[in-house]
């Protein structure tokens, strides 16, 4: 097997161990196309087992009676392709957002971003997020859903090491790898997805 | 946390432990699924040249701290971060109280940080008026219930989710149900106001490089993200241990740490952060996060000056050593450490937290060495725990009882006569079974559970001077060295050996003025005695006459081999001897199996199901695995694999004398797997773990019987 499909193919089989779900797109447009209907058929935010449904204390619940309508975020979008989720999100009845992250602290239904490479060892997505909206796109959604090219896979850590210590020193920088939604085992060791963090993780592999 | 005075409370505490059944049932499940966990998350992976590199390049990173600390700190200064050196923990805290104060801060989350827990930091915080939260599940569990952590990767392991349950319908006010899931997403929804709320996030690190002036946060839930975004100031609080000079050391641990931890390839999120980043926080001026760096030393940089124990620095706080404890599976992080957990925790908790929390718990090593077999950094844990014991005793003073049998063991005439002695003395409680038939004053009711041999009519010593075989043409030339045990109470065990050496051309010498091997007191943690039978041993053995020095007994054999070239260290003639002594040591069933090559045609087969005991010493001490498997089919036996075969039999010498409760579990454990097996007969390689199974089989009345494999060989042979 090539060994760019054998990377490829490991990628997948990695993420998908970790519960992330992961789905082969041809164009930018697929990608759209995923989200919104991810987002239409994902119930809202305020709705879905994030809790809301529990009872909290009241200064929790009021945390989450402030969310009225579905919410999607996509703050480091190239332009043009900002304009056309924007424009079918509003079609669907969806809030599109590219910044104001931090009025959604409660959580929002989908955050959209781009990864800068992809760990074929574990199924990591590298994703650089030196702005904040970026990165609480990435923290506060219940669903990420992050595209990566297929191109940029690379077999381990020590491959993207370099690009790494390239971003890192223009400084400032954030950076994170993400493999697979939130968890944790903390009660009687049962993994649990979706602690903090997302709990669902989608990666669509962008044929390039 | 370790309240126990003195060792009758610390046994006491652990009585309480072994009476939890959650805890028990709790920490069993997770050993033996953490066992699977790791070794598929490092398959084909060379995980043992991986550990050197680590423990390599920290060692490096160690003795170059200032150095490194000098770089980062210049890097992360012009990255826009503010970095502080705090000498030990108060001074830490006060720092750190001290930014708060200074931004006008007044609530606190807190993302999981051990080093934080080391400085009591919480406490010091709340103290000076702000308030802190604790946002990792498990950090914020035992924070509400004002416990420690029990665990280090998993501090509230030690509660089921009925406790959490009520807990949480507290906090909430509300009436909560018992599923997990919903627990967890009452903690997302509770603690999301939290980050909304902070006005300063607290994050330990995993890595500080020195080269970019940055840290990396090795997390799964997600929290410590949220912790070092929301909030306008970032304090991140690490020890100079987190130091490295690159992102590729950093890289290669990030290989180990997750897999070591919890058997994840790697966890969730990893993050790196690099300078002051943006922060949209109201009432910051150019949207940069405000971000200190607490660097504490705590005593680490005294600690990497000593020979021995700068491999402490090696620790990358995975947890590991706990995950394959026997000990800490029976009683639990709470009564396996101070604040760190488990066998690193006994050493950290010495050097961060003082001997009176260390004096107990140091004892409370059975010195199985399989935190050693799968420490990240190679750290020689177990060595490490008893040489702090044999500091805590040359301050404190050993009891008296210890005492004697140190001055006994150091005349060898002397502790030769007692054991003749011994014979008579038993007589009148002796049974013709080969078991005494109740145990002498000396021992309470808890040491039971076994039943003790007698001491044999005739030692191995003195049967050899009778029975030498002479071996014409010898193919090789070896030295026996028989320990106490196989000497004085299973001499049958040595003349099986015999057997089957003198069949196969093997010329043997057994020098007469050996004694015991020394384990037993260094194991109490009398270095000086252990290092004078040491000697006594060396000199007694002409080592270059032989091609190998032979022993049964799997303790015996490690300790020969690893410990005595150090205990001579200081005596340059002596050490090139042990080295040459140490390099010729082999066990019964290598030497058999791999050097004499005996064919499964030389013994008849025997209509008999065998399975086995892995000593301690044997798989871990000196990495043998196949060769007594082997034996056993060659043997003329049928070989059944034993559950859990190369976990310990609880017998670690003077351990099961001092802690007989906990023996007592080990060894129930072990002998239930060996009654699943249903074979009739338990091989092992070591004379200690077959007086320790033998009495409880024998207790338990049943009908399985413990032998060396040398017994079988020989019974066997054509």
């Amino acid at each position: 097997m090539p060994a760019k499909e054998a990377l490829l193919e490991k990628f997948v089989e990695k993420a998908e161990l970790v519960s992330a779900q992961v789905t082969t797109i041809k164009s930018e447009d697929d990608a759209l196309k995923y989200v919104i209907d991810l987002c239409d058929k994902k119930e809202a935010c305020q709705l879905l087992a994030s809790g809301c449904e529990a009872d909290l204390s009241d200064k929790a619940e009021a945390l989450c009676d402030a969310k009225q309508t579905k919410v999607l975020a996509a703050p480091a979008l190239g332009k043009e392709l900002y304009k056309k989720l924007a424009a079918q999100g509003k079609k669907a009845g969806f809030d599109v957002i590219d910044s104001g992250m931090r009025s959604h602290l409660a959580g929002i239904d989908i955050g959209f971003t781009f990864a800068e490479y992809g760990i074929a060892d574990t199924g990591t997505l590298m994703v650089d997020c030196p702005s904040e909206e970026l990165r609480l796109a990435t923290m506060v959604s219940e669903f990420h859903v992050c595209i990566l090219p297929m191109s940029k896979i690379r077999a381990n850590t020590y491959a993207v090491e370099k690009m790494m210590l390239t971003r890192m020193k223009k400084t400032p920088n954030y950076m994170a790898y993400i493999t697979g939604p939130s968890r944790t085992a903390d009660i009687e060791r049962v993994l649990t997805l979706g602690v903090h963090g997302p709990l669902e993780l989608h990666i669509l592999l962008l044929e390039d | 946390m370790q309240k126990a005075h003195d060792l009758k409370e610390y046994r006491e505490e652990l009585r309480e432990s072994l009476d939890n059944d959650f805890l028990r049932t709790t920490l069993d499940n997770f050993a033996v699924a953490y066992k699977a966990g790791r070794e598929n998350a490092f398959k084909d992976m060379d995980v043992r040249s991986l550990i050197q590199d680590i423990a390599d390049s920290k060692d490096a990173a160690a003795a170059n701290h200032d150095a490194l600390y000098a770089e980062f700190k210049k890097n992360a200064e012009a990255a826009g971060i503010h970095v502080h050196y705090a000498k030990d923990g108060d001074e830490a805290n006060a720092i750190i109280a001290q930014i708060g104060k200074d931004a006008g801060c007044k609530m606190v989350v807190k993302s999981k940080s051990m080093t934080a827990e080391e400085t009591l930091l919480n406490h010091d915080l709340e103290d000076e008026g702000f308030e802190v939260i604790e946002t990792d599940l498990g950090e914020w569990i035992i924070q509400l219930r004002h416990e420690g952590p029990s665990h280090m990767v998993m501090p509230a392991i030690h509660l089921s989710r009925h406790q959490v349950k009520d807990l949480f319908t507290d906090v909430t006010g509300k009436q909560q149900e018992s599923e997990i899931e919903k627990l967890v997403k009452v903690a997302r929804r509770e603690l999301r106001q939290k980050y909304v709320d902070a006005d300063m996030g607290i994050t330990g690190a995993n890595f500080a490089i020195a080269e970019t002036g940055g840290i990396g946060l090795v997390t799964n839930e997600g929290n410590a993200r949220l912790v070092s975004t929301l909030p306008r100031v970032h304090v991140a609080l690490m020890g100079i241990d987190k130091l490295l000079p690159t992102l590729h050391d950093a890289l290669r641990i990030l290989k180990v740490l997750p897999r070591n931890a919890t058997g994840q390839q790697i966890t969730s999120y990893v993050t790196w952060i690099t300078g002051a980043n943006e922060c949209l926080a109201e009432g910051l001026e150019d949207n940069k996060k405000e971000i200190h760096y607490v660097v504490l030393d705590n005593g680490r940089s005294e600690l990497v000056k000593d020979p021995l124990f700068s491999q402490v620095n090696r620790c990358v706080r995975c947890g590991a050593c706990a995950n394959v404890c026997p000990v800490y599976r029976l009683v639990g992080g709470h009564k396996m450490g101070h604040i760190y957990i488990g066998a690193i925790g006994l050493i950290l908790t010495y050097f961060f937290h003082g001997k009176d929390k260390a004096k107990n718990l140091v004892q409370n090593c059975i010195n199985c060495e399989a935190c050693k077999d799968i420490c990240a950094g190679g750290i020689d844990l177990p060595r490490l725990i008893k040489e702090i014991h044999a500091r805590i005793l040359a301050e404190d003073g050993s009891p008296i009882p210890q005492k004697l049998l140190g001055s006994v063991l150091k005349n060898r005439k002397l502790f030769h006569t007692l054991l003749r002695a011994a014979k008579w003395g038993q007589k009148p409680v002796a049974e013709g079974d080969g078991f005494i038939r109740h145990l002498p004053m000396i021992f309470s009711k808890e040491h039971s559970f076994r039943a003790l041999p007698t001491v044999a009519e005739v030692p191995f010593r003195d049967w050899w001077q009778e029975n030498r075989p002479y071996v014409d043409k010898p193919k090789h030339r070896v030295a026996l060295f028989s320990g106490c045990v196989q000497d004085f109470v299973y001499p049958e065990q040595m003349q099986a050996a015999v057997d089957i050496f003198a069949a196969n051309d093997v010329d043997m010498t057994y020098p007469m003025e050996q004694s015991c091997c020394g384990l037993p007191v260094q194991m109490m943690g009398e270095m000086k005695v252990s290092k004078d039978v040491a000697i006594q041993n060396l000199r007694a053995f002409e080592v270059e006459a032989y091609d190998y020095i032979i022993t049964l007994c799997a303790s015996c054999a490690a300790h020969l081999k690893h410990n005595y070239p150090k205990l001579v260290m200081d005596k340059p003639a002596l050490k090139l001897k042990a080295d040459e002594f140490a390099s010729k040591i082999i066990d019964y069933s290598s030497f058999v199996n791999d050097v004499l090559k005996v064919k499964k045609s030389d013994y008849r087969s025997v209509d008999t199901k065998a399975t086995y005991h892995a000593p301690c010493h044997l798989c871990r001490g000196l990495d043998v695995h196949d060769a007594p498997r082997e034996l056993i089919e060659k043997g003329g036996m049928e070989y059944v694999e034993c559950t859990e075969e190369e976990v310990c039999c609880g017998f670690g010498g003077t351990f099961s004398m001092k802690f007989p409760e906990l023996s007592a579990e080990l060894l129930n454990k072990k002998l239930n797997n060996v009654e699943e097996t249903g074979a009739d007969v338990l091989l092992t390689d070591c004379p200690g773990c077959v007086m320790q199974l033998r009495g409880g089989l024998k207790r338990r009345g049943s009908k399985v019987q413990v032998r060396h494999v040398a017994e079988i060989m020989s019974d066997n042979k054509k």
